[in-house]
């Protein structure tokens, strides 16, 4: 079990985590989830004795790491799969780490062979793809066969089998009573892997949760309606019908209009009684991925904008008009939806799915009309969309993703 | 038993990498050859030295000549056994499996103390005796006063070299800084605060003027220098405790 009580740590003026407190169980993966920059790999190396908090302080199993009898055979820790001297074979770098920890040298064979390292074993690590550095960092952190085990961003360059493999392990190391301590900035990854969920933005506990309850709380379901094309007036007509019944309408880029706070049903009468046709109503559900989006957009430090190409083109004569760009274009989360609690809770959960395979899965529209981008939860190995800009009609974050400092 | 732990570990790390073979195989080559072609030099040119010069010959002295360039190659040995960890980032596995940060710098230095110990009085004696073969009939001979002590002296401090840059990259942690500031100190700066009247009261005491003086078997006839060659040792002996303090402070405060 690893706790942190008030973990602070601070840079000179810059605070990288602040006042975390968090509880990482025995029997069950954990995963801490946080935008790049947010304190994950600072609060792993706090954890580990690296780095002296500030404030606060961290144990695993009651006693602070550099005083944890035989550190390396409680603890195993994958913190950076480039950590390896390059010059190095495989084997050479587990049978040093193995050597350090007192750990016999066949079980070095043993986790390479665990990792499928062992065709490799005696070739220097400078030619290791980032995959399989990744699966010699695995095995390093397995040398001890600790009870708790940390894993920073491990699936980073794995292939889908790779991913599996991961996926698989971290389950079977935690059905086997250890705690597992996963950081990862996939939400679709640790959807499928973690039970539990740690989630930090700019260093502060934003979510501590069963990942059932992440799910159940966060993915909002929605509604999409398209009105005929060429009737815009049919379009405004059923906004301020649906908006009157109570139904929260956001327009989407396409036309159509993403509607929560109303069943399907309801949707249906009203715009049968405003004498609007529709061209479609359709059942969506949020992903997980962008429910995790929206929890952490006000605390990503590194955003990412629409590449302008300006320094690339030629000055514009006087007079000419520059091309307008397209209204919504490269902003992933102008399809966000409002936080459950404004919308509330329209649809049920689809029943008879998995608490993990189901909210990932986007209900696809039944007249193949593409489901948002992004919204698609149905492959975990893709890269989640880059920290995106802020559309103009988001609401404005909610007042504990502010700054750290803001709250001194 | 953790310390024992360590040194195992370290001896892996030290032989499973090709820079310590690279480094310290070039330490002895760079010394001998060098020191080869100075005696044979030197041996030539003996007739026409002053009659001051000649009383001042120090044949042991010359057979270690090529020290001044062998020495770089320790300097780097010592540099990147230590910011390796650094540069690899292997430093917080280490530090995560060993917590005690004492226990593992100076186990790890010791095992690198050892070897360029090791390497360095081999290099020392195969510089002496080929160097004197050289030197023809102005040969200095083991047996004679103060040689044996000279040459023992020479491995010495080759190692204290070693182990000086060693504490020297654990204060920096980077192996460019660190090679960046030491190279050109031993290299040049040492020799020209030496050499130059006006500093060379300050110079003498630098590690290197200081520790070198073991070597020498005849003092130069001008020598006012305030020490003799174990006093110079010690000096350098000095530097090199400074060097591993700063970096046993640094390693225990600070954030690996």
């Amino acid at each position: 079990m690893i706790e942190a009580v008030g973990l602070t740590k601070r840079y000179g003026d810059k605070t990288a985590v602040y006042n975390l407190s968090f509880q990482v169980r025995p029997g069950a993966v954990t995963g801490f989830l946080g935008p790049n920059g947010s304190g994950k790999s600072t609060t792993m190396r706090m954890i580990l004795g690296l780095d002296n908090p500030t404030a606060g302080q961290v144990t695993i199993g009651g006693y602070p790491y550099p005083r944890l009898p035989n550190a390396p055979r409680q603890v195993g820790a994958l913190l950076d799969a480039k950590a390896v001297h390059g010059g190095r074979s495989a084997r050479n770098h587990l049978l040093c780490l193995a050597q350090l920890s007192g750990i016999p040298a066949r079980r070095v064979d043993e986790v390479l062979g665990v990792v499928g390292l062992q065709d490799v074993a005696r070739k220097r690590s400078k030619g290791f793809s980032l995959g399989m550095g990744q699966r010699l960092g695995i095995a390093a952190a397995l040398l001890g066969d600790p009870q708790v085990l940390l894993f920073d961003e491990p699936v980073n360059g794995l292939d889908p089998e790779g991913i599996l493999w991961v996926r698989n392990l971290m389950k079977a190391l935690a059905a086997e009573g250890r705690t597992v301590f996963v950081s990862s900035h996939l939400m679709s990854e640790m959807a499928l892997t973690a039970d539990h969920l740690i989630v930090i933005g700019r260093g502060q506990l934003l979510a501590d949760m069963s990942i059932k309850d992440f799910i159940s709380a966060n993915s909002a379901d929605f509604a999409r309606v398209r009105t005929p094309d060429g009737e815009p007036q049919l379009r405004e007509k059923l906004t301020s019908a649906l908006t009157e019944a109570g139904g929260h309408v956001l327009p989407e880029q396409d036309g159509a209009l993403r509607i929560t706070g109303l069943p399907l049903p309801r949707i249906s009468d009203i715009a049968h009684e405003a004498d609007v046709r529709l061209w479609e109503l359709s059942p969506h559900q949020a992903s997980l991925e962008e429910a995790y989006m929206r929890m952490t957009q006000g605390a990503v430090d590194y955003r990412s904008t629409i590449d302008q190409k300006e320094g690339l083109m030629q000055p514009l004569p006087p007079g000419a008009q520059p091309p307008m760009p397209v209204p919504g274009q490269g902003q992933p989360d102008w399809y966000a939806p409002p936080p459950p609690q404004q919308g509330g809770q329209p649809f049920a959960m689809p029943q008879g799915q998995g608490p993990y395979g189901g909210a990932g899965q986007p209900q696809p529209g039944p007249y193949g009309a593409p489901s948002a981008p992004g919204a698609d939860g149905s492959n975990p190995y893709a890269q989640p969309a880059p920290a995106a800009p802020q559309a103009p009609q988001q609401p404005p974050a909610p007042a504990d993703l502010t700054k750290p400092e803001d709250a001194r | 038993m953790t310390a024992v732990q360590v040194v195992r570990s370290e001896w892996t790390k030290i032989r499973s990498v090709a820079s310590t073979v690279w480094t310290l195989s070039l330490a002895v080559v760079v010394t001998v050859a060098l020191g080869m072609l100075i005696s044979a030099l030197s041996s030539n040119e003996f007739d026409d030295m002053s009659r001051r010069d000649r009383l001042s010959f120090d044949p042991t002295f010359i057979s270690f000549a090529g020290m001044s360039l062998g020495q770089l190659a320790m300097i780097v040995f010592g540099v990147l056994v230590v910011s390796n960890e650094y540069s690899t980032g292997m430093i917080r596995t280490s530090l995560a499996a060993v917590p005690q940060r004492g226990t593992f710098l100076f186990s790890k230095i010791a095992v690198a103390t050892v070897l360029a110990l090791a390497v360095g009085l081999v290099t020392s004696f195969v510089a002496f005796f080929l160097g004197q073969a050289m030197l023809g009939s102005h040969r200095a001979s083991i047996g004679d006063a103060h040689v044996l002590r000279a040459v023992i002296g020479g491995g010495v401090y080759m190692t204290l070299i070693a182990v000086f840059s060693m504490g020297v990259a654990a204060m920096l942690r980077s192996p460019m800084l660190s090679l960046g500031i030491l190279m050109p100190f031993f290299f040049l700066i040492s020799n020209i605060l030496g050499n130059v009247d006006a500093t060379k009261k300050i110079g003498q005491y630098l590690p290197d003027q200081a520790g070198s003086r073991i070597m020498q078997v005849v003092t130069p006839l001008d020598d006012d220098t305030p020490y003799g060659p174990w006093g110079g040792l010690g000096i350098m002996a000095l530097w090199v405790i400074a060097a591993l303090l700063g970096g046993y402070v640094l390693l225990k405060r600070r954030d690996a």
